[in-house]
Parts: C-alpha cells; structure tokens; sequence
C-alpha cells in the first residue's frame, strides 16, 4: 500500500490576529495596571452600597487596623517629602535629603515622629518585618492631627478619606474623626468595599 | 525553539530552479508564550473593583455662642449600636421604650421606614456605642442611603442610654 500519503505540509497555523490579540490586552493591562505597594497591614473594609468611586489621586488615607493601630498615607511623592520636612520643623527633627526621598516613597506607614528616623534608616525589607506601633492620636499627643494639618498645607486639594477595618472598635474610630473635626475638617470619605448582594451576612 | 525557520511552512522545495524563494515565515510561538504569560500576569494582578467611598459630612464642632435648633422630641428616633451587632433604637426622649432589632432587611431598615412614613421630618441620631464595631456604623450609614433619610446625625453615646441598654437586658 504504497498511497497512504503522508501529510507533507506541516500543521502551521496564522497566528497572527492571536498574536494581535494577546499584545493588544498585553498592552491595556499593562497601561491599565497600577501596583499598589505593599501595604504594612490588612485592613478588611466594610460593604457599603455607595457607589461613589474614591478619586485616584490628591488622597490622604488614614487606615485603622482592627486592633485598633493607626496609619497614615498621602500620594504625591514631592507632597511628602514637603511634608516630612514640616513635620520635622514642628518636632524639631532634622531630616536629611536622603531620609525625605525615602519617607516619599513608603506605603502607609505608622510610627511616631519621634522613630521616624530610625525607622527611614531600615532597609525596605526589614521595615516591612518591623511591628509599627501606629501614630499617636491622643488628645495628648495628637500626631494625626500635625500630619493632616501639614498635609493640607502641601496640598490643598487633598480629599481625607478613612479606611477603617471593618472589625476595629467604633471608640478608635471615633478619636480619629474627632481628631479631623477638631481641624476643621468635616468633609471626608469612608472606604468601602462594593457590596455583593442586598445585604452581606 | 527561537529560532527563525526559514520557509517554515512552505512546500517541499524539490524543484531544480532553485529561487530564493525563503518565505519571511518566523516562528512565532515564543513571542506568543511570553504574550500570554504577561497577559496572564497582568490579567490576575489588575484589580478593577476600586473601592468605593461613602461621603459624610460632620458637624462642625459647636462653638459657645452658637444658637443650636430645638427639635420636637416626638420626632427624634434614637438608634443605638451595641456589640454584637445588635442594634437598639427607640423613638422620643422621655420615658422611650426600647426595642432591640438587627442589621437584616427585616430589621433595622423596616424600622427606618415604618418610623419615618409615621412621623414627619423624622431625625435619626445614631449613636454608636463602646462595644460596637466600626462595620456597624457603615453599614447604619449605608442603611440611610437605602432608606433615603434627610436628616441623621452620628451622635456620642451618653451614660443615659447606656443605662437604658442595660436596663432593657435585650
């Protein structure tokens, strides 16, 4: 049986509009994607049926642990160097150039003013190990409130938004807003998550 | 396997002329893996869902010489949250019978409506208490927005209405 033809032409296939295809998502996920960094604590958000978008830029995030630790968070990495040399002023702490690139380029972070310097003199692999102690918002030593006045400073436009964990205690909660009101800020944003269905368990 | 095959996909060339007919066939299989592997790469790491926010506006904080409004009693609905979830409410000032309820669509917010369909102007005061978490008062909050309330008020909780928690046992 010498017909049995043997399939010659090899089993090549256009690729090309595939290929088109796999780049152009290639190319809107890689424009669309923004990394987020890599933040020091999980906060669980509460669901919330509101469905006003946060702005993405000109934030001031305030994150509230369920234990009760506060962080604090701005974009804009001029905004935060401007602002970690005001917040030294105050506190009369010396920043170096070096110290204030790096603070502009922390997540949120939470420790107090006074370990700042310690804690920018880390490299970010162990800072990411270190237990931060949260910044102080007592009526005492308040600061939170120093942090958002400056911020406010260096960018007018800033939005405060609070990102609180769902399961944090309402007392803690509570001081941070006060802290806000007590500098005239009543505006601001709670973070939520979408909610599923009509209502979570 | 990166390699540019000449004439890959070409028939056999056993023809005496021999043209350079070298089709501009490549192999484009590791092109293609490496655009599927960033596409999967950006694919599982892109997050669409941003989080959403809820705006809230406070009260500035009262100076002394600020002439604050009366409200007829009769139309103040007072929500307390407790711990567990638990949801306290009560209408009026004196003498209130307390009621406990919940944050399910048969509690809380059937409250809201009933309460607001009977009285005209109805304020809500929230108040959340000690124990209570801060998913509470969002979800209070977000139970608002559902019900459409005009006027609501987070409010510090006061010794009184901690007493008349514990006094209910609900």
């Amino acid at each position: 049986m010498g017909k049995v033809k043997v399939h010659r032409t090899q089993p090549s296939l256009d690729m090309t509009p595939m290929v088109d295809l796999a780049f152009l998502l290639v190319t809107f996920f890689m424009l669309t994607t923004k990394f987020a960094p890599e933040e020091p604590l999980a906060v669980d958000m509460p669901t919330s049926t509101s469905e006003i978008r946060l702005p993405e830029t000109d934030i001031l995030t305030i994150s509230i642990s369920s234990d009760g630790i506060v962080f604090f968070n701005m974009d804009g990495k001029y905004n935060r160097a401007d602002l970690l040399e005001k917040m030294g002023q105050k506190y009369q702490i010396q920043f170096t150039e070096e110290e204030r690139n790096k603070f502009a380029l922390l997540p949120s972070m939470g420790v107090p003013i006074q370990s700042m310097k310690q804690f920018l003199d880390l490299d970010t692999e162990s800072r990411k190990h270190v237990e931060q102690p949260g910044i102080p918002c007592d009526s005492l030593n308040n600061q939170l409130a120093d942090w958002v006045i400056f911020s406010r400073m260096t960018n007018p436009k800033l939005r405060i938004a609070i990102k609180g964990d769902r399961d944090s205690n309402y007392p803690i909660v509570e001081k941070v807003i006060n802290t806000l009101i007590d500098n005239r800020v009543t505006r601001f944003n709670l973070i939520t998550n979408m909610e599923k269905s009509q209502k979570p368990s | 396997m990166a390699e540019i095959s000449q004439g890959g996909g070409g028939g056999k060339k056993d023809g005496k002329v021999r043209s350079k007919k070298a089709s501009t066939k490549i192999d484009m299989t590791p092109m293609v893996d490496l655009a599927f592997l960033l596409l999967t790469f950006f694919m599982l790491t892109t997050t669409f869902n941003k989080p959403q926010t809820m705006e809230i506006t406070m009260p500035e904080k009262v100076k002394k010489d600020d002439v604050q409004t009366e409200v007829n009693e009769k139309k103040v609905l007072t929500v307390i949250l407790g711990d567990d979830d638990k949801v306290y409410w009560y209408k009026g000032i004196t003498d209130p019978e307390i009621k406990l309820t919940n944050f399910s669509q048969d509690g809380i917010r059937k409250v809201l409506l009933q309460e607001n369909a009977v009285t005209e102007k109805m304020i809500v005061l929230i108040k959340p208490g000690k124990d209570s978490r801060y998913k509470n008062v969002v979800d209070i909050l977000d139970e608002m927005n559902i019900t459409d309330m005009q006027r609501y008020a987070i409010v510090k909780i006061t010794s009184v209405d901690e007493d008349l928690v514990k006094e209910s046992n609900l």
